[in-house]
């Protein structure tokens, strides 16, 4: 069954096609990754899916509903989550509370305080609790930021360069936590780590200069002439 | 001891304390004390928006007013009872702050600033236009006989102190349950990251207006019980001056903390009372204090003491 699809999606930035006529099809309970050089609109792809921009023209479809017309915050409570590139937590706010923001849209008491406890347990982060979101290392602030989509229980989880930034140590401890949730939670990964990518996605989507280059396995895409040329490189 | 017994043991303290005085004080720092009860209601409401939801709005002094006209002519005009008429200047402020808040928010940052502000110098000039009913910068005089709510005569100091402290006691203690509940805490989020908040998914718009109209009304209840208790209705409340004046008080108190708002409101009110008892340059002593607090306690007097000696102050 198909989650998420997109028909025609595309996003002019004055003149710039940022993204361009993409149809694209996201099975239920897949890991995808979303790779492409800097600049291919990877970013302005996943913004495009959860509302953070409006679409110069396309639909997005999700579950069977066409959502293109959705504000971002009725798109997340259909069941989607997402984790900001850029890192965006709630810096003035203890770790804790960051996390049981995102639980509280559907939890509330005990269940919203064990949820919380939990997902940050998945990330490595139970010992720092009360500390202010702003005095973590950046890494811990890209692990937050996970615990706060992983709270939500998505059906859909849109992580956007979540392994930027990270530790060999943390990226394999991230790696465990994906394998986790395949299956039960379809995800879309943006990424730039191409061992991550290799290892975690059932499947691989390429976009260069916003249109899809590419789509398949990852063998198939490692053995891709035109990915080779536009991206992993022919070395 | 636990943050909840901390909370419970300072805000009861505090209202105890303020209960208590009403025995001890001589006349006029009881009469000073209940004016600046009622003012700090209105720093209270104030607070809601600007210090928990992170939306400075420069044209407060409108809901005031909307409270304090929705009582005086409903008294006035209608000859309506103390109780009906204060049930009207909450709803004035009701309905002002959501209108008025269903427009202004459509802006944010400074364009918000600017908007409530021309809303609020709009209000203004309304009073004024309307100087039959309203009788404009003259205002009108509550009378004593109209004072009289269910058989207790507010112009009495007594009466006219307990019901200035059920006021700010109820403002209080709806904010500090408030800021404490779900609701509060995603005002806060937006606050300090309104699109992380958003994506999270929540109504970001929705739940800023309901923190106008909280706002709003509470401080219109502050407007319409300081016209019923101190019996004047005047435009003079309706002037930018006073949608300054809750900026002050709430910056000098600590924003975002239950207390600041009253903290603030004294302070001020006591350092102007002081120093135009020592000199007629007050303003200049007050200036003063404020540029040192300005320096040293950026966050206020609350707040420093949220930063230093307790973190999860509410």
């Amino acid at each position: 069954m198909t989650l998420l699809s997109t028909r025609g999606l595309s996003k002019r930035f004055a003149g710039l096609h940022a993204v361009e006529n993409v149809d694209f099809d996201l099975p239920q309970g897949q890991v995808r990754a979303l790779i492409g050089p800097n600049g291919a609109g990877k970013t302005t792809f996943v913004s495009l899916l959860c509302g953070r921009i409006a679409p110069t023209q396309g639909t997005v479809i999700f579950d069977g509903r066409d959502i293109s017309r959705l504000p971002a915050h009725k798109r997340i409570n259909l069941g989607m989550a997402y984790t900001f590139q850029i890192t965006s937590v709630f810096a003035n706010l203890t770790v804790t509370e960051n996390v049981a923001l995102a639980a509280r849209r559907r939890l509330r008491g005990m269940a919203m305080v064990q949820a919380t406890e939990q997902a940050l347990a998945q990330v490595g982060l139970e010992g720092r609790l009360d500390q202010n979101a702003g005095d973590l290392s950046y890494g811990h602030q890209r692990l937050l930021e996970i615990a706060m989509g992983l709270v939500q229980h998505p059906r859909l989880l849109i992580l956007d360069e979540p392994t930027q930034g990270l530790a060999d140590s943390e990226i394999e401890g991230f790696m465990a936590l994906i394998r986790s949730l395949a299956g039960h939670t379809t995800i879309l990964l943006v990424e730039h780590n191409m061992s991550v990518v290799m290892q975690a996605a059932d499947q691989i989507t390429v976009l260069n200069f916003g249109q899809i280059l590419a789509q398949g396995s990852p063998d198939e895409i490692r053995a891709d002439r035109a990915v080779q040329a536009a991206y992993l490189g022919t070395g | 001891m636990s943050d909840r017994a901390k909370t419970v043991l300072l805000h009861g303290g505090l209202l105890a304390l303020l209960f208590a005085l009403q025995f001890m004080l001589p006349a006029y720092h009881h009469g000073n004390l209940a004016r600046v009860m009622v003012l700090a209601s209105y720093a209270i409401g104030f607070n809601v928006l600007f210090g928990y939801t992170g939306l400075l709005s420069l044209g407060h002094a409108m809901f005031f007013a909307a409270g304090m006209y929705g009582m005086g002519l409903a008294v006035q005009v209608f000859d309506a009872a103390p109780a009906l008429a204060l049930v009207a200047g909450a709803g004035a402020g009701l309905v002002v702050s959501g209108v008025v808040g269903m427009l202004a928010l459509r802006t944010a940052g400074v364009a918000f600033m600017i908007v409530t502000l021309m809303f609020a110098q709009a209000g203004y000039l309304t009073i004024l236009y309307f100087g039959s009913y309203t009788r404009g910068d003259e205002g009108f005089v509550i009378q004593q006989a109209q004072r009289i709510l269910w058989g207790i005569d507010l112009s009495d100091p007594t009466n006219r102190y307990f019901a200035a402290f059920a006021l700010f006691a109820s403002c209080l203690l709806i904010t500090l349950w408030l800021v404490r509940a779900p609701f509060g805490k995603v005002l806060i989020a937006i606050r300090e990251n309104e699109e992380r908040a958003m994506m999270l998914g929540y109504d970001v718009f929705a739940h800023k207006l309901a923190a106008v109209i909280v706002s709003g009304t509470i401080a219109a209840m502050a407007g319409a019980v300081y016209g019923l208790l101190f019996g004047y209705v005047g435009a003079s409340f309706a002037s930018v001056q006073y949608s300054i004046f809750p900026l002050l008080w709430v910056l000098l108190g600590g924003a975002g903390t239950i207390l600041g708002p009253f903290i603030g409101t004294l302070f001020m009110f006591y350092l102007i009372d002081l120093s135009s008892g020592i000199t007629t340059a007050y303003m200049l002593v007050a200036g003063v204090a404020l540029v040192a607090l300005t320096l040293f306690a950026p966050q206020g007097l609350a707040g420093a003491v949220r930063k230093r000696i307790w973190r999860g102050l509410p």
